[in-house]
């Protein structure tokens, strides 16, 4: 099987710090918004680099949005930083009517996302943010898996015309993926073939179903693992070829199992090749404080807990 | 430019329409609509520079203006189709299946003249902002301009941008405030007083101009040339522009009772004639 080395853990927001300094040099249209996390949410390369392209809009994420959605009028490609949670939950409705329903080109990034945000506990980590974002008409929703690719999603974000959500953590994690390679937005990215179940993953879970995979061999059982770094549009052709040639998939996700990658790649199943399926996510309850390490265990969303849903799915295959 | 006697006469057939549209419709926001219509009539016509037969998304050399209030579409719609962003005959197919006369305002359905989506209220200053900034970086000195109902002043984001462009000095924004004293629930003051609002938005570092009679058209049109005359100097600036919901037929005025609810088929015909007809002519 194809094998994956660790080069440096680092944080995915820190990728998308970095590539947003490169889409401020690629384009001189990209400005920067945020709600005093500049620091948190890597925007002060890009607030040093170009000051005049950065706007410090004080604690107070939906007149952001709204700035956002009216500088683009102007040609402008405004990316608002912030807290996923402050930048999604907080202002749905604004990002509803300014951004989606009026098509803007408007890039939000959320960072601190999922719970492996550890011991700022459940008010800062959300795990519904993809549900909230891949139900809106005209958004784009990216979840990068590493540093790597965070920072190439932004630069494709920045080239795409129309509203991109961009999920990131906050924790350093492994960092594996191609240093410069080419970010397609709404083609999932195929890591390892096989053939006897499909683990398609997003975000710091992709890391785990490789790590899973690699357990899996051991055993016997060869895995195919596909990175779905686009939830939305969704890659319906890479999932249900997949599935069709493997015959039981596993989704693994740092959300809640409602209304993230897991249900949208089951809607693609259950319309075009009903396949056996279970979930690797947070099952309908809230995070608390702890470590990253701890909240990743304690919660299921670890290689282990990759593996024994696949042995499960196996059983009904 | 129109003379004072033409955009009155203007305002009534924009008010005959606002009338017309919503009975047609069975829906709609007739009271807001009549209250402003000497406003948005003295802003399409005269106050604003901008090119109804050319309309562009990115308004490049053109002011722009953002109905935050969005549910007063009638009073919208009529001003944009007299002043030719889109054929008059249109107003006909406001709110009915199909229509680009979407209830609230929609760019989705590509109306010329509509650049955000608006009607979840509170969200127009925020918007007229950005676009603000966005001329201020593209060295486009022409002005933004937003309008506010006063119940929406409520909602607690209108105060974050208020803050915004105080500080920040946002001074090619004019930010008008449609005080009619009216919302849903009955008069601003029983719902929600807004107390002072001059020493509310001079305190957010605003210079502010009152327009006590916003249903004279010349005093509005007074008003705005001294709006317009102070801005890029340093600060935003706020109109308070006090007005009457439903003024210009005498049972829709002092009454919140038309803010969403249209007049039956008998009850316009009562008012048409308060207003009398114009040389314009119906749609």
């Amino acid at each position: 099987m194809k094998t994956y080395e660790n080069q440096q853990s680092k944080e995915l927001r820190a990728g998308m710090g970095e590539g947003l300094v490169e889409a401020g040099k690629q384009n001189e249209n990209v400005v920067a918004l945020t709600a005093d996390v500049k620091g948190s949410v890597k925007m002060d390369g890009f607030a040093k680099a170009f000051p005049e392209r950065f706007v410090q809009c004080g604690i107070a994420e939906a007149n952001m949005c709204g700035i956002a959605a009216g500088m683009s009028l102007c040609g402008k490609v405004p990316f608002i930083g912030g807290f996923a949670e402050f930048v999604t939950g907080r202002i749905y409705d604004q990002i509803r009517q300014v951004v989606a329903y009026s098509n803007k080109n408007v890039k939000i990034c959320g960072s601190h996302a999922g719970i492996s945000l550890g011991e700022d506990g459940a008010t800062h980590q959300t795990m519904e943010d993809i549900g909230l974002m891949k139900a809106l008409p005209n958004m784009t929703v990216l979840v990068p898996c590493d540093f790597n690719q965070a920072k190439q999603a932004t630069i494709a974000a920045a080239k795409h015309e129309g509203p991109v959500y961009l999920r990131l953590g906050r924790s350093k994690m492994p960092n594996f993926t191609e240093e410069n390679a080419t970010f397609e937005i709404g083609k999932a990215q195929m890591l390892n073939e096989g053939k006897d179940v499909t683990i398609f993953a997003c975000g710091h879970l992709v890391w785990e179903a490789l790590e899973a995979a690699k357990a899996l061999e051991a055993e016997g059982i060869n895995a195919e693992v596909i990175n779905i770094h686009t939830i939305k549009p969704l890659d319906k052709e890479a999932i249900i070829a997949s599935a069709k040639k493997t015959g039981a998939v596993v989704t693994c996700e740092e959300h809640l199992i409602n209304n993230g990658l897991g249900d949208s790649v089951a809607q693609v199943l259950a319309m075009n090749c009903p396949t056996p399926m279970e979930y690797v996510a947070v099952d309908d309850k809230f995070g608390e404080s702890g470590t990253p390490d701890e909240m990743l265990t304690n919660y299921g969303l670890r290689a282990k807990d990759i593996v024994a849903k696949v042995h499960a799915v196996l059983k009904r295959k | 430019m129109k003379t004072t006697k033409e955009l009155q006469v203007i305002a009534t057939q924009v008010r005959r329409d606002i009338l017309r549209m919503t009975t047609n419709a069975k829906s709609g926001h007739p009271g807001g609509s009549m209250g402003t219509a000497d406003w948005m009539t003295a802003m399409q016509f005269n106050i604003m520079k901008h090119d109804p037969k050319n309309f562009t998304m990115e308004g490049n050399g053109q002011d722009m203006l953002f109905v935050s209030q969005g549910h007063i579409t009638p009073v919208i719609y009529s001003t944009m189709a007299r002043v030719g962003y889109f054929p008059v005959e249109e107003l006909k197919t406001f709110r009915l299946f199909g229509t680009r006369l979407q209830g609230h305002p929609s760019t989705e359905h590509k109306l010329p003249g509509i650049r955000m989506a608006s009607g979840s209220l509170g969200q127009g200053m925020s918007v007229g902002i950005g676009a603000a900034l966005g001329k201020k970086m593209t060295g486009d000195d022409t002005l933004v301009y937003t309008l506010h109902g006063d119940g929406e002043l409520q909602e607690g984001q209108i105060w974050e941008a208020a803050m915004f462009a105080g500080a920040k000095g946002i001074d090619n924004l004019i930010s008008t405030i449609d005080f009619n004293n009216q919302q849903i629930d009955g008069t601003t003051e029983q719902v929600m007083n807004l107390g002072s609002l001059r020493s509310k938005f001079e305190s957010f570092l605003w210079t502010v101009v009152e327009i006590e009679d916003g249903n004279d058209m010349q005093k509005v049109l007074d008003g705005m040339e001294k709006a317009k005359s102070l801005t890029g100097k340093g600060k935003p600036v706020c109109v308070i522009l006090k007005t009457q919901m439903g003024y210009g037929v005498d049972f829709m005025q002092d009454t919140n009772k038309y803010h969403g609810a249209v007049l039956s088929a008998d009850d316009l015909q009562k008012a048409l004639p308060q207003l009398g007809e114009t040389e314009l002519g119906d749609f």
